[in-house]
């Protein structure tokens, strides 16, 4: 039989790393600029961080393309929500959300893989995990990408708490201060930049604090 | 085809205003397929490139005093455990739990649908869905997906009108009522101890025990089991967590490391 079409294939892959740290009082999210497809650099400044709501941001890697029809999608949802509710959607709410957005697309994808990072209404740091379908979790530290296997050992190392599933339950808040953590996301990228060919070229890290939204920038290799 | 999105219920008895404006999003979300001649071949790679987690163990039975539903914690893409915090005992309501093997975002979601569900048969009948009822609303659905790709093996376990009751559902359609299930990888070895301990008039601590060490024995022997083992009592008045141990910790709970006692020393044999 001839063949009657070319493969269809709608996926790339644009590589990167995320990493999100809850605290008491505060969340770091970050997540390194560099875009690429296979041995290609596309670009060196590409911001794989959104804001999402006033206290809920989200660092996305994996395919660009699908990444921005989430957020397109997200944004409009949230813009309903803030016309129908007169509020801003809280971080757990636009968890659930993201959840159900990623699984409506079960048979066909968003390939993304997603961290979810801001203050809940208690104004505790939370973190949000998925995986590409919607399978989603609340951790204390998450790190997704093409990195994510040279992070997380390394968080694992440095922040492990105790499991939210023991009982007697014990509090799972990550002991480092905002200046600690986001001294720890710096070198953690530091370490994954010198083993991942898809992960450099500059790391973007947001703070979200009870005082507000703070940014900043560290240059890794660009080789 | 067209897809069962009856699911989506609670979203579309939203008011829709302008619906010009609004547009799509205010419609019931669907779900949406590739638009590609082979399903099947774009299915099985598309679910390769986002790998769900795989290996479990789970397990629950039906004694004395109602249900013990205990599983592990881990979840794996491959060789990389990608978390050893999933909770794999899904609350549904206060008085029903499910379990998750298979895929976690397929058990995920289809569990809480299934909370919606029973929440709004509460609100229509003026009281709670019956285990048997439950089971067979998530059957019908998975059922309704067959051979599109969904990966779940569930056990519902919860007390009603008639007591306690337990349902094995899986995304190829069964259904099964019984006292005594395990799923996942690890289920033959949690099945080994399960099968030599069970006794139908076991007290809650005994049954609880018994739940633990077989979770432990799982995931000793099966790599894509561990973490956490959760045990949880459904009785009539709805379920409670007993405990929650890390299995590395179990371990030497099990296997207690005694100090070496000095080897038995020479001495004179008697009378030779």
């Amino acid at each position: 039989m001839v063949k009657e079409q070319a493969n269809w294939s709608p996926y790339d892959n644009n590589g990167g790393s995320c990493v999100a740290i809850a605290g008491a009082d505060y969340c770091v999210i970050a997540a390194d600029t560099r875009m690429s497809t296979g041995y290609n650099i596309l670009t060196r400044d590409y911001s794989k961080i959104c804001q999402l709501a006033d206290k809920c941001v989200m660092a996305s890697s994996g395919f660009q393309a699908d990444v921005n029809a989430l957020k397109k999608n997200l944004y409009a949802k949230h813009l309903i929500y803030q016309h129908q509710h007169n509020k801003q959607m809280s971080c757990p709410a636009m968890a659930q959300l993201l959840s159900n957005t990623l699984y409506y697309k079960r048979f066909f994808p968003y390939y993304s893989f997603n961290v979810l990072g801001g203050l809940d209404s208690e104004g505790k740091g939370c973190v949000f995990t998925y995986d590409a379908v919607g399978s989603y979790e609340r951790v204390g530290y998450s790190s997704q990408g093409s990195g994510s296997t040279l992070i997380m050992p390394f968080l694992d190392n440095q922040l492990k708490s105790p499991s939210p599933l023991l009982l007697p339950a014990q509090d799972a808040v990550t002991p480092l201060s905002e200046v600690e953590a986001v001294e720890l996301v710096k070198t953690v990228f530091a370490s994954a930049a010198e083993r991942d060919i898809f992960t450099g070229d500059k790391l973007e890290i947001v703070v979200l604090g009870a005082s507000g939204i703070r940014r900043e920038y560290m240059d890794l290799r660009k080789d | 085809m067209k897809l069962d999105t009856s699911g989506f219920e609670s979203f579309s008895t939203q008011i829709e205003p302008l619906d010009g404006i609004v547009g799509d999003f205010s419609a019931a979300p669907a779900f949406e397929l590739p638009n590609s001649t082979d399903f099947d071949g774009f299915q099985k790679e598309a679910i390769q490139m986002v790998k769900p987690a795989k290996g479990t163990t789970t397990l629950a039975f039906i004694f004395k005093e109602g249900v013990m539903v205990a599983a592990d914690s881990r979840a794996s893409m491959g060789g990389y455990i990608s978390s050893q915090s999933v909770k794999k005992i899904i609350e549904i309501n206060p008085y029903m739990l499910g379990t998750m093997a298979g895929g976690a975002a397929d058990c995920q979601f289809w569990h809480r649908n299934l909370g919606v569900k029973c929440r709004l048969h509460e609100l229509a009948n003026k009281r709670r869905i019956s285990v048997t009822g439950a089971s067979k609303l998530l059957a019908n659905i998975l059922y309704s997906y067959r051979g599109m790709g969904l990966s779940v093996g569930t056990m519902i376990a919860g007390w009603d009108e008639t007591g306690p009751g337990l349902y094995y559902v899986d995304s190829e359609g069964g259904r099964l009522k019984g006292t005594r299930f395990s799923v996942g990888s690890g289920s033959p070895y949690a099945y080994g101890v399960l099968d030599s301990g069970y006794r139908f008039d076991m007290s809650i601590e005994e049954a609880a025990e018994l739940a633990r060490r077989s979770i432990y024995h799982a995931t000793f022997r099966d790599g894509a089991s561990g973490g956490v083992a959760s045990v949880y009592y459904v009785g009539p008045n709805g379920w409670k967590k007993l405990t929650g141990d890390d299995v590395g910790e179990l371990h030497y709970h099990y296997n207690p490391v005694t100090p070496n006692t000095v080897e038995q020393e020479m001495a004179e044999a008697p009378g030779a």
